[in-house]
């Protein structure tokens, strides 16, 4: 065990040992990506990760800066083209895990990533929903990791992009979905499992460190406690040096200096 | 008939004002060179779509050639949000843009319906997504076998398609290899296909399941080094992340985008592309 990590270190560490060997993991790019990778090179050597880009099995060596990077073909199984992608391998239901992150969340995994304010008069214009209103819906279940900030963790979103469990209860029986939805989140404080019959989701584990004031303090809802919330083990030197190498890395592969000339 | 031609007559005879375009290529295989030319020529009222806006959508819409965009994840991949869309939705400038929103798996299967001559693309999606509820592109059909209530949107059918390529050969058969995106698709479902290529090679040396686009499905051919920089091609040249990350601060700027614009683009010819990818290729 080290204790020498940050909020972010133990987030990624914590969202990474969720994976396991034989899971079939659609990668969001950012936290998810760092958090995917890491369970590849620790415990889950065999994990296969799937981008939308159509690269399926990959195993890049730095964290992609885009889903469509060139060493996510090079290492993959198989590169597929994007209409197949999402009608044969997600919709066709061979993916256990869809990994996303969020903008905007709610307490029921309910997605914001289009619009902070109205749609048609936004305050701030988000990228869009791009795989993940599907991911969400067609994968075996979802997990999802996010830093906690008031503004991002919210009683109300501004936009459903992608359905997580509505308003709780059975709403995604009702909506004719047959994947379990939001099953894990990870943030920088704490593990949340949505509660099983109102699926709102509940800190079974807090973080080393962290205090229910501390998640409470960064969180837009009143947030529900585990009846007995455990201790967050703390990361592992493997660990840690898997993803500070990995980071390392990463940004030596990303900030190499430009000479294209092209913004001269 | 493919016909080999300079990107300049490439764009001059086969766009109109007022065309629905598209520009395709998933993070891999950018038309920034076809880009480029579209803006030098001036056009307007362009209707563009792209499953994923990046720069050259950012400069289109900057540049105020656009009249509506359809879309389904618009942002710099890896860095953040594309400041020049976001000033034309938020602030109207340089002026107002329609946008028709979509998800992914929407515009994937819709572009495979226009391809595969189908009025609409039907799939299982946008459940209890609000995108249903701002987008009237998005309906409902009810399966006859089964009774269930499934996804549907238009066809993508582009008046043009530009696409960008690693090389064609002799008779203007194309090769595209590594993340394939929805090009493919995107060509087929166009009434005219225009597509920039690294080389002309005699052979194109590759095996039979190739994703190649056979000459009499394409307008014209246009032979651009470097022509998706700072995008990539594979086996030709590396992606040019710095240049994604200094696009931001770029964009973000009214009267630095128009200079940078001015500079790089209207006062530039296609053949710069070649130097711009130089110092990537010797990775890739």
């Amino acid at each position: 065990m080290s204790n020498d990590f940050t909020p972010d270190e133990m987030m990624t560490i914590a969202a990474s040992r969720a994976l396991k060997n034989d899971d079939v993991c659609f990668v969001g790019i950012g936290a998810p990506s760092a958090a995917c990778n890491v369970a590849r090179l620790t415990h889950a050597p065999e994990i296969t990760l799937i981008y939308e880009s159509g690269t399926i099995g990959t195993a890049p060596s730095v964290l992609p800066l885009s889903i469509g990077d060139g060493e996510l073909c090079e290492t993959a199984v198989s590169t597929v083209a994007v209409p197949e992608m999402f009608r044969y391998w997600l919709q066709g239901g061979r993916v256990t895990i869809g990994f996303l992150g969020a903008a905007q969340l709610d307490k029921f995994g309910n997605i914001n990533t289009t619009v902070i304010g109205d749609y048609d008069r936004p305050k701030i214009r988000l990228p869009g929903g791009g795989g993940a209103p599907e991911i969400a819906s067609s994968s075996g279940e979802i997990y999802i990791t996010m830093k906690q900030t008031l503004r991002g963790m919210v009683d109300k979103i501004d936009f459903v992009t992608s359905f997580g469990h509505g308003t709780g209860g059975d709403d995604r029986q009702k909506l004719g979905m047959t994947t379990l939805g939001p099953t894990l989140l990870i943030t920088d404080l704490a593990v949340w499992r949505p509660d099983p019959v109102t699926k709102e989701f509940t800190v079974v584990s807090m973080h080393p460190g962290v205090t229910k004031d501390n998640v409470q303090a960064t969180c837009g809802w009143t947030v529900k406690f585990a009846d007995n919330v455990e201790v967050t083990p703390a990361p592992s030197v493997l660990e840690l040096k898997t993803l500070r190498d990995l980071k390392a890395r990463t940004k030596a592969a990303h900030e190499a200096p430009s000479a294209s000339g092209a913004n001269a | 008939m493919a016909k080999f031609l300079s990107i300049r007559d490439a764009v001059a005879n086969n766009l109109k004002h007022g065309d629905s375009v598209a520009f395709e290529g998933f993070t891999h295989l950018i038309p920034h060179a076809a880009a480029h030319e579209v803006i030098r020529q001036g056009f307007k009222d362009l209707t563009v779509m792209r499953m994923t806006p990046d720069i050259i959508y950012d400069q289109l819409i900057g540049m105020g050639m656009v009249k509506k965009m359809i879309f389904s994840f618009a942002g710099n991949p890896g860095v953040g949000l594309l400041r020049r869309v976001r000033d034309a939705v938020e602030n109207q400038w340089p002026h107002a843009l329609e946008v028709e929103e979509h998800s992914h798996a929407a515009m994937a299967n819709a572009y495979e319906a226009g391809a595969a001559g189908l009025p609409c693309a039907v799939f299982r999606g946008y459940l209890g997504a609000e995108l249903a509820k701002v987008n009237a592109n998005i309906k409902s059909i009810i399966c006859p076998f089964t009774g269930e209530k499934l996804a549907a949107v238009p066809a993508l059918r582009p008046d043009v398609t530009f696409i960008h390529a690693q090389k064609a050969d002799r008779k203007g058969n194309v090769l595209i290899e590594g993340i394939l995106g929805v090009q493919k698709e995107a060509v087929l479902a166009a009434k005219r296909a225009v597509i920039t290529v690294e080389e002309v090679v005699d052979d194109l040396d590759t095996h039979t399941n190739a994703c190649i686009l056979p000459h009499w499905t394409i307008a014209a051919i246009c032979v651009v080094p470097g022509g998706a920089h700072p995008s990539y091609a594979s086996g030709y040249y590396d992606r040019d992340n710095v240049n994604y990350i200094e696009w931001d601060a770029i964009a973000a700027d009214r009267e630095k985008f128009l200079a940078w614009m001015d500079k790089h683009v209207l006062k530039a010819p296609p053949e710069i592309f070649a130097e711009r990818v130089r110092h990537l290729r010797a990775s890739a």
